[in-house]
This record gives C-alpha cells, sequence and structure tokens, in this order.
C-alpha cells in the first residue's frame, strides 16, 4: 500500500490537472450547446467552426492572434538575438547587470506591464489596435528570447567570429555565415517560446487591444463567456489549440534533449 | 638580401585592459621567413601581442607594421595574416573541407582551384581522406591539424600561431612540434609562435622573445637565451639555473656564495651588486680533492632518465641544483668547480624597493595607499614629495593578510641558493620585492608590514 500512495497522488494530481481540458476535448466531439450534455459523436462543431460565415467573429480573431504572434515573434527573435549577442560582448560587470535587467520584465507581474504599457501608448498618442498590441507582445517576449540564445553563446567558441575575421570574412559576413548558424537553435527555440507566450497573453492583449473592435482569441473568449455562455465552437478550437500547443512544447524540449546530448 | 626585410615591425606598443597594463612600451621587428617565439608565463603580455598582431585588438599606443603596410588601424579581415586559436576555433557547422575552403571562397576562386589547394593542404597536414568528416568527430590532434590548414591555404605571409599544441597531449605534443617546424620550412613563410613552455620555445624558434609584466625581457636565439640569459627572470624561466646574489670585486672577479671566483665579466662598478646564474650542468662535481673550488654535502639525488640531478649543501649555507651523468650518493662530501664563463654576471635591475610617497609628520610617511611610521626625519616638512627606499629584507610578508599594512599576491618566486626573493603584488597593483627565509607558494595571499627602521626617506 505505501508503495502505492505516491503514485495514487501523481495520478490525482495529473486528473486534477488535466481534467477540464479532456472534458472539453471529449465534448468537441458532440453537438450540444450546453457543456455536459452528451448528444453523440459527431464533427458538426469542428466542420461549423472552420465554415466561417457563422462564426465569423471567431475565426477573425483566431486570424488576428495567428498574426500578432507571428509578427511579435519573429521580431523579437531578431531583437532578442541581437541583444544576447551585445551582451555577451559586454565588460562582466556591466553584463550581470544587463541580464538582471532583461530579467526584469520576466518576473513582473503581467498586469503592471500591461498598465504601464497602456500609459506609454497613450501618452505617445499611439492609435490602439494591431500596431499597439503587436509592440506589447515584442516586449514582453524579447527577454524569453535572450535567455533562449545567450546559452549557445556562452557555449559557442570564444574565437569563431574572430577565426571567420582572420579569415578575410567581413563582420557582416561572419556573423550572418558563422555566428547566426551557430545560434539558429537557440533563436528557433526562443521563437516558439515567443509564439506560444504571445497566442496565450490575455492581460497585456486587454489593455492595448482598443476599443476598434479588434479581437484575438483570448479577448473574444472572454467576452463570448461575459455574454453568458460559450460559442460551442470554442470547444473544437480550444482542443486544436491545446494539441497545437502540445505539439510545440514537445519540439522544444526535443530539441533542448538535443542540446544536451 | 630579401631575407634581413622586416615583416612585422611593432613600434612603441602599449595597450591596457581597464587600470591594468598589460603591453608596456614593446618594440620588436620579425624579420621575413623568421620563426618567432614569443615566451613568458600567462599574463606576461605575449598572447595579447599576437592578438594586435592579428588585429583583434587595438593598441592603445604605437604601430604595427606589416611587410612594409601601416596596419595599426586595418581591421583582422584586411590582413595578410592568418591566426591558428589555441582552441581551435573551427566552424562546427561545416565539414573539414568547408572549413578550409572557407578563405578561399571568400576571395571568389573558381570551384577547381579552391578544391585542389584544399586537396594539397589537407594532403600537407597528414589528413587527406577526411574532407568530408564532421570537425565535431575529429580527435584533438586532428582538429588542430585543420586548423593550420585552415590558416596556411590562404597562403598569409604571417601564420600567427596562440599555444596551439596547449589542448594535447606531451605525446601528441611532440609530434606536432615536429611537423610544425616541418611545415615552416616547407612553407618559407613567417610564423609568430606563442606558447609558455620553454622547451617548446627552444626547440622550434629561431627566435625567441622572453616576455614578462608586458615587457620584453630578452630577444635571441634558443642558444643566445639558454647560455646567456639577460636577467634573473630569464635564466629562472629557461630551464633549470642556480640564481645567487654576488658582488664584483673587480673586472674578472666575483664573489658569491662565501667564494671569489675567476669570470669573464668586465665593466661593473667595483664592489657592484649582481646576479650570478649558473646553469646546474655547467658546475663540476667529483669526488672531493684539491682541485675543488668549493665543497658540499649532497642532500638528495634523483635518477632523470640521462642525468642525475643533485642538490648539494655547502658548509656556507647555500644550496646548489647539479646535474651530472654520475651519481653521488645522498650524505656525501663532494668537490665543486666552475669555469669562468660558465660564470653568467647580470646586472641587477634593482637592489632595493623604491616607490613614490609624501610626508605626513616627522615620524609618518605615505605610500602604497597607506601611511608607514617610519623613524624620525626633520630634512623633510609635512606634505613634501619624497622618494622612499626599502631593503629587501626590510619587508615582512605574513600568512594572514590582515595582521600586515597592506596585502596583495605573491606573483613570482626566485630561489637565490640561501633565501627567496619574492614579487608581491599589492592590492594597489604596485610590485613590492621581498628576500626571505620562508616558503611561500606562487599566488599566497599575504600581509605585508615595514618595519619603521627599514624605510629610508631621500630627496626624489
Amino acid at each position: 500500500m505505501r508503495k502505492q500512495l505516491p503514485k495514487i497522488y501523481i495520478a490525482l494530481l495529473l486528473i486534477m490537472l488535466y481534467s477540464p481540458i479532456l472534458i472539453i476535448i471529449v465534448f468537441s466531439f458532440t453537438e450540444a450547446k450546453v457543456l455536459g450534455n452528451w448528444t453523440g459523436f459527431s464533427f458538426k462543431l469542428y466542420t461549423s467552426l472552420f465554415q466561417g460565415g457563422v462564426h465569423h467573429s471567431l475565426t477573425s480573431a483566431l486570424w488576428n492572434t495567428l498574426i500578432i504572434g507571428l509578427i511579435a515573434a519573429f521580431v523579437s527573435m531578431i531583437l532578442g538575438t541581437v541583444a544576447a549577442i551585445g551582451i555577451y560582448n559586454l565588460k562582466t560587470r556591466t553584463r550581470s547587470a544587463v541580464q538582471l535587467v532583461n530579467n526584469i520584465p520576466i518576473l513582473n507581474p503581467d498586469i503592471i506591464t500591461a498598465i504601464s504599457l497602456f500609459l506609454l501608448f497613450v501618452s505617445l498618442g499611439i492609435t490602439q489596435g494591431y500596431t499597439t498590441v503587436i509592440l506589447a507582445h515584442i516586449t514582453f517576449c524579447t527577454p524569453y528570447v535572450v535567455l533562449s540564445v545567450y546559452p549557445r553563446l556562452q557555449r559557442m567558441n570564444e574565437n569563431l567570429y574572430e577565426a571567420a575575421l582572420d579569415l578575410g570574412a567581413t563582420p557582416f559576413y561572419a556573423l550572418r555565415k558563422i555566428l547566426l548558424p551557430e545560434l539558429k537553435p537557440g533563436m528557433i527555440s526562443g521563437f516558439i517560446l515567443a509564439f506560444t507566450l504571445s497566442i496565450d497573453d490575455f492581460v497585456v492583449t486587454l489593455f492595448t487591444i482598443g476599443n476598434e473592435g479588434l479581437e484575438t482569441l483570448s479577448t473574444y473568449i472572454y467576452a463570448d463567456a461575459r455574454k453568458g455562455g460559450l460559442t460551442p465552437e470554442l470547444r473544437p478550437l480550444s482542443a486544436i489549440i491545446f494539441i497545437t500547443v502540445l505539439v510545440l512544447l514537445l519540439v522544444i524540449n526535443q530539441r533542448t534533449a538535443k542540446k544536451r546530448l | 638580401m630579401r631575407k634581413a626585410e622586416n615583416i612585422i615591425t611593432i613600434g612603441k606598443v602599449s595597450k591596457s585592459f581597464g587600470d591594468k597594463l598589460i603591453l608596456d612600451n614593446v618594440d620588436l621587428t620579425v624579420k621575413k621567413g623568421e620563426f618567432v617565439t614569443f615566451l613568458g608565463p600567462s599574463g606576461c603580455g605575449k598572447t595579447t601581442l599576437l592578438r594586435i598582431i592579428a588585429g583583434f585588438l587595438k593598441t592603445d599606443e604605437g604601430k604595427i607594421v606589416i611587410s612594409g603596410n601601416d596596419m595599426t588601424e586595418v581591421p583582422p579581415h584586411r590582413r595578410t595574416v592568418n591566426t591558428v586559436f589555441q582552441k581551435y576555433a573551427l566552424f562546427p557547422h561545416l565539414n573539414v573541407f568547408n572549413n578550409i575552403a572557407f578563405g578561399l571562397n571568400l576571395k571568389k576562386l573558381p570551384k577547381e582551384v579552391i578544391e585542389e589547394k584544399v586537396m594539397k593542404v589537407l594532403k600537407m597536414v597528414g589528413m587527406t581522406d577526411y574532407e568530408e568528416r564532421d570537425v565535431d568527430s575529429l580527435s584533438g590532434g586532428q582538429q588542430q591539424r585543420v586548423a593550420i590548414a585552415r590558416a596556411i591555404v590562404n597562403e598569409p605571409e604571417v601564420l600567427l600561431l596562440d599555444e596551439p599544441l596547449a589542448a594535447l597531449d606531451l605525446k601528441m605534443r611532440k609530434d606536432m612540434q615536429m611537423e610544425i617546424k616541418a611545415m615552416h620550412k616547407s612553407l618559407g613563410i613567417t610564423f609568430v609562435y606563442v606558447t609558455h613552455d620553454q622547451e617548446e620555445a627552444l626547440t622550434l624558434s629561431d627566435t625567441i622573445v622572453v616576455m614578462s609584466e608586458g615587457r620584453i625581457q630578452q630577444i635571441g636565439t634558443p642558444t643566445e637565451i639558454y647560455n646567456e640569459p639577460k636577467n634573473a627572470f630569464v635564466a629562472d624561466f629557461i630551464g633549470e639555473s642556480n640564481i645567487l646574489n654576488g658582488v664584483m670585486i673587480q673586472d674578472s672577479l666575483v664573489e658569491f656564495a662565501g667564494h671569489r671566483f675567476e669570470c669573464v665579466d668586465e665593466g661593473f662598478a667595483v664592489n657592484e651588486p649582481v646576479d650570478v646564474v649558473i646553469r646546474p650542468e655547467d658546475i663540476y662535481i667529483f669526488e672531493h680533492s684539491d682541485a675543488a673550488h668549493f665543497t658540499g654535502q649532497v642532500t638528495s639525488s634523483i635518477f632523470k632518465g640521462v642525468h642525475y640531478e643533485m642538490m648539494i649543501n655547502t658548509p656556507e649555507g647555500f644550496e646548489f641544483i647539479i646535474q651530472d651523468y654520475h651519481q653521488f650518493n645522498v650524505g656525501e662530501t663532494v668537490g665543486l668547480r666552475l669555469k669562468p664563463f660558465d660564470i653568467h654576471v647580470m646586472k641587477k635591475e634593482r637592489l632595493y624597493n623604491t616607490f613614490e610617497g609624501t610626508m605626513v609628520d616627522k615620524t609618518h610617511v605615505r605610500f602604497l595607499g597607506a601611511s608607514f611610521e617610519c623613524t624620525e626625519n626633520t630634512d623633510f616638512a609635512a606634505g613634501s614629495e619624497v622618494n622612499v627606499e626599502i631593503d629587501f629584507n626590510g619587508v615582512i610578508l605574513q600568512d594572514n593578510e590582515e595582521d600586515g599594512m597592506l596585502s596583495g599576491d605573491v606573483s613570482f618566486i626566485l630561489y637565490k641558493g640561501n633565501h627567496y626573493h619574492l614579487t608581491v603584488l599589492t592590492d594597489e597593483d604596485e610590485n613590492i620585492f621581498v628576500d626571505t627565509n620562508d616558503v611561500w607558494d606562487d599566488g599566497d595571499r599575504v600581509g605585508i608590514t615595514i618595519l619603521p627602521e627599514a624605510i629610508r626617506i631621500v630627496k626624489p
């Protein structure tokens, strides 16, 4: 019995953690309007989700989320990589100071980031919409990219860049042909991380999205829930997002496992 | 004669990192086709100098001329030199062929030419058939061969090698030394080599540049450096030696270890204190007889393969290290004899410590960032600038750094036969030189105390 206890504990814990999402996935394969009613197996919610028309606002929210996520992840990948290279080349003392500054936004509560960005955009007079959401997402994603690229630089042979210069490469060519290929795995991990953070975000998005009717998934679902009752099509959508994030996570984990070898 | 042409001229180069002076006014010329080695302990500035030649570092002062062109401000990719790095620095995402072809591709040479050159250089470093291999799959020695191939395929005017063999095991190192030497011969280009291994320097070089504390101590051929070391540092760093304090009685007569010896050195002042260096293999050792200049007792005897290495104590209290093919047993009394030209007499770099200071009051003087008590002095008013002189034996070192008025690290140790001459780097980044009978280790943290009566105050 004693031996079984830890296993039972773990099983209970996992059930607690995953039952909500499992319930949604299970009930995405039935037509009932109300969650909890099983009216037979069906793909109808999936097909109506992708037919558009009826749920135009949901699909447009999905597209907005993906586009914002991709742009924010791409830009923060570039910014974060450049920042990591810069930090790597600083003197030891300045370097640890800058690294600390990089880590603060990561630990900072979302709500603080959200309010400060909101106030910044208002005071700068930038119209809230696509631009502000993307800028905000870049802001909180970039430090994570720095964190995923920097270890690659640390493990890299310190003379690699110099060796390329020595062989006649211009600084830009050495960066492109030697440094970037070395950093690529870290940059890709950083991109994936930034993308998932972006599509996941609610608080910062809500404060920077404005009231011009722009919706991302998170704000759409929030508004939908407040109207009373969730659109049934959210169930298949949640299932799809969950599976996508799961796959992305597995990819990231496999990459880190490979790096350790 | 083209042979005497200078390919590298380093003119009055200085370089600091932060407050620390790494290179102090270095002047050097390298002849075309020469194999030059920068030799010195870690932190002596040898790698910094190499990196300045390569262009990775800018000089604070001075200039670098390579084959007649001022290169001081030219970035590394436009210099006609190539570097072999200590940790190889091969490009991990490229295979052996593409690593070597990297420089040639940049020159936009036709494909066939590149292929031909790469194959030729691979053959030269004994790595034929490895061109498709991943660089990570190669051993350390093989990686170093590829690194050398990658540099020489560009046909540089100068090949710079930064401790290229330091990461290899002893056997591999010996083999590679021979190959590098052979490569230098067949390529005919100038090699500038950095190492802290004196044996490696002696084996490989045409010219050795011995460096210490950012300064060049001596430039010469291996035999010159070994046989005629310019100062006690060089003598101690290259090979083993007996280094003793001596006094030049007159031309060709020097006194040390309690005896007077005939020597070949002239031009010193009468009774000038000097350093005397004797190589361990230059002392004749034999059963005690009338031919002996002096005697001693064997305290240890170790077989070193070809010769025996013996420690001898003389009745006067000096210790000598001697190498000889014949063994003498521990406890045996032996006769010792020196030939005049085996006694190397060197001018002392300094006879006592000198610091700049200011008088605080009649009995206190401030230098090295602290105030010291001194014997009463009325010659100088409070606040006036003075020079402070302290004899080497006037400085006392303590185990506990808090016990001293200053603290510092032992940075260099020289055994002088009956005492140690230490260089201690204080936390103020000043060297203080100390004679002591106590045994300290390199890098020991020490407290430094200076007795009031050891402080001499003189006019600046």
